[in-house]
């Protein structure tokens, strides 16, 4: 052969061995299924755990993000503004540019309603006046739902002299959202703290294979291969354990979300809610499968650096 | 081919291997490495295949200073020599025909190369129609005879070779000796430990002989003190 030719099917060579050694060391690990299955099965529940917690936090996202965005604001009236005003003043406020609706609940009718729901119809009559104010529930625009500029608007409003107290009903939604950020804070701690799990399972797992295969590696180094040859197929080896320990997870995950979405749909339904449990979407999936590869084959890594150059033949 | 310039080994703990070892083996020789077992005779050979390098002295061996190779480039060394073993050193979960291909797989050479190369070698040692057996179902000197075409097949200047015939009959090592004589009249430069002297005799090659781990006899000096 010559130079020449010898140099333009190298890279044919090399995609040809590392694709055969790639296969090879599936197949090894398809010849030894059982205790294959066990580490992938471990790997996989390792990293199912933070992956499962990341998708329902999102989903928790969405709903009360759909909460925020519901907020009305409640315009309480001072107690000298009279029904008479109040209409007039929901009247201008509906010609507001960030208002969409704006819905008068006059004192009169406030009363009457609380007379009949409360029970303390008797104790009310025994006042002299009527103790509520008029209240204006205001709903702001699409645009102007976001956190921001509902206390935006929630300000504004507060100005206007007939104003006596605006509340803009947020703040459960935000300590909630304080908690989510939380979580997810925790999920990122806990998706770290496993991932290094998954790197010593590997990492663990490798050694042995090398313990194992120590003869075999004694009599390839003798006949002359590099590290870099002996290094790969275990290399290989981590890659497999860890996209079919990401496969597990995605598959676990998948399966918990199916067994949850039955009861969740019943919950919503009793919150006239059409709320859907959304499944892992295609990024996390991505990412998933990905890092846990990506794991595999830095676990083996490590074990392979450590260990390889120990055995030397004699 | 091979020059050890006063060449000694120490194992740790002060036991010594080889000591003062001054040796020339030219291209396209046949020599004989005798002695008994403990002489030196294993770790002259490692010191060639760099299993184990030398505490002192230079060796060099087709035209390479071993002493300062490094690490790295050992690999590149071993592939130029091929070694023989008493044990055979086989692998017993891959069938013949792989374990003779493996130092080719090593190099990277293509597909049909290692089948070209693998048979002829199998054919040379007479195991052509045993390619696809495993090596337990061999006998040890089909085994033997695997692990020589093994050694040959990236047709390597060198063969070194441990006690090949450690483990066979008389008639068996007859036939491993023919071998290595036909390789050796391809131009293939061989050293051969062993301790069976009747055997060596019969060969009419070159003889050097370790005491001790020092280099005691070498008969083509004699000769030449001789003429």
């Amino acid at each position: 052969m010559s130079l020449k030719s010898q140099l333009f099917s190298m890279p044919g060579i090399w995609l040809q061995r590392h694709a055969q050694v790639a296969l090879s060391s599936l197949g090894r690990l398809v010849g030894n299924r059982l205790s294959s299955l066990m580490t992938c099965a471990v790997i996989g529940i390792a990293l199912a755990l933070p992956v499962g917690l990341h998708v329902m936090l999102s989903n928790l996202n969405t709903i009360s993000g759909g909460w925020e965005s519901g907020a009305s604001i409640s315009l309480f009236l001072d107690q000298s503004i009279s029904s008479e005003k109040a209409r007039s003043l929901a009247e201008t406020l509906r010609q507001h540019t960030r208002i969409e609706t704006v819905e008068l609940i006059n004192r009169e009718t406030a009363l009457e309603e609380f007379q009949r729901l409360s029970g303390y119809a008797d104790a009310l009559q025994a006042l002299d006046n009527n103790p509520l104010p008029n209240l204006l529930v205001i709903q702001p625009k699409v645009e102007y739902t976001t956190a921001e500029t509902a206390e935006q608007l929630a300000q504004e409003l507060r100005l206007l002299p007939e104003a006596d107290i605006v509340q803009l009903d947020l703040q459960w939604v935000r300590r909630l959202q304080a908690i989510t950020v939380i979580a997810q804070r925790a999920v990122v701690v806990l998706a770290a703290l496993l991932s290094m799990a998954v790197l010593l399972i590997v990492g663990n797992t490798i050694r042995l294979e090398i313990q194992n295969r120590r003869t075999e590696i004694e009599i390839t180094k003798l006949i002359g291969a590099t590290n870099a040859f002996i290094r790969r197929p275990f290399l290989y080896t981590g890659f497999w354990y860890g996209l079919f320990g990401g496969l597990i997870a995605w598959f676990l995950v998948a399966l918990s979300l199916f067994l949850l979405s039955g009861p969740i749909a019943k919950l919503a339904q009793l919150y006239q809610s059409s709320f859907d449990l959304s499944s892992l979407d295609p990024n996390t999936v991505l990412v998933l499968l990905c890092g846990s590869a990506l794991l595999g084959l830095t676990g083996s890594w490590l074990a392979v650096g450590r260990h390889l150059s120990a055995i030397e033949p004699s | 081919m091979i020059h050890f310039d006063n060449v000694s080994k120490r194992y740790p703990g002060g036991h010594t291997g080889l000591s003062n070892i001054n040796l020339r083996i030219d291209a396209e020789e046949m020599v004989f490495l005798t002695g008994h077992s403990g002489a030196g005779k294993s770790t002259l050979l490692k010191l060639i295949g760099l299993l184990e390098r030398s505490s002192g002295g230079q060796v060099h061996v087709n035209g390479r200073n071993l002493t300062r190779l490094k690490n790295r480039q050992i690999p590149y060394h071993r592939r130029e020599v091929g070694m023989i073993f008493q044990d055979h050193r086989l692998l017993h979960d891959r069938t013949v025909f792989d374990n003779v291909a493996l130092p080719l797989v090593v190099s990277g050479l293509g597909h049909k190369e290692i089948g070209r190369r693998v048979r002829a070698a199998l054919d040379k040692v007479g195991l052509l129609h045993k390619e696809k057996s495993a090596p337990v179902t061999l006998s040890g000197g089909e085994q033997q005879r695997v692990g020589i075409a093994r050694a040959v097949v990236s047709k390597p200047p060198l063969v070194l070779a441990d006690e090949p015939t450690g483990n066979l009959d008389p008639e068996l090592s007859k036939e491993i000796m023919e071998l290595f004589t036909q390789f050796n009249k391809v131009g293939v430069t061989l050293l051969i430990a062993t301790h069976d002297l009747a055997l060596v005799r019969s060969m009419n090659q070159r003889i050097l002989t370790l005491t001790n781990g020092a280099l005691s006899h070498d008969s083509k000096t004699e000769y030449r003190d001789v003429t």
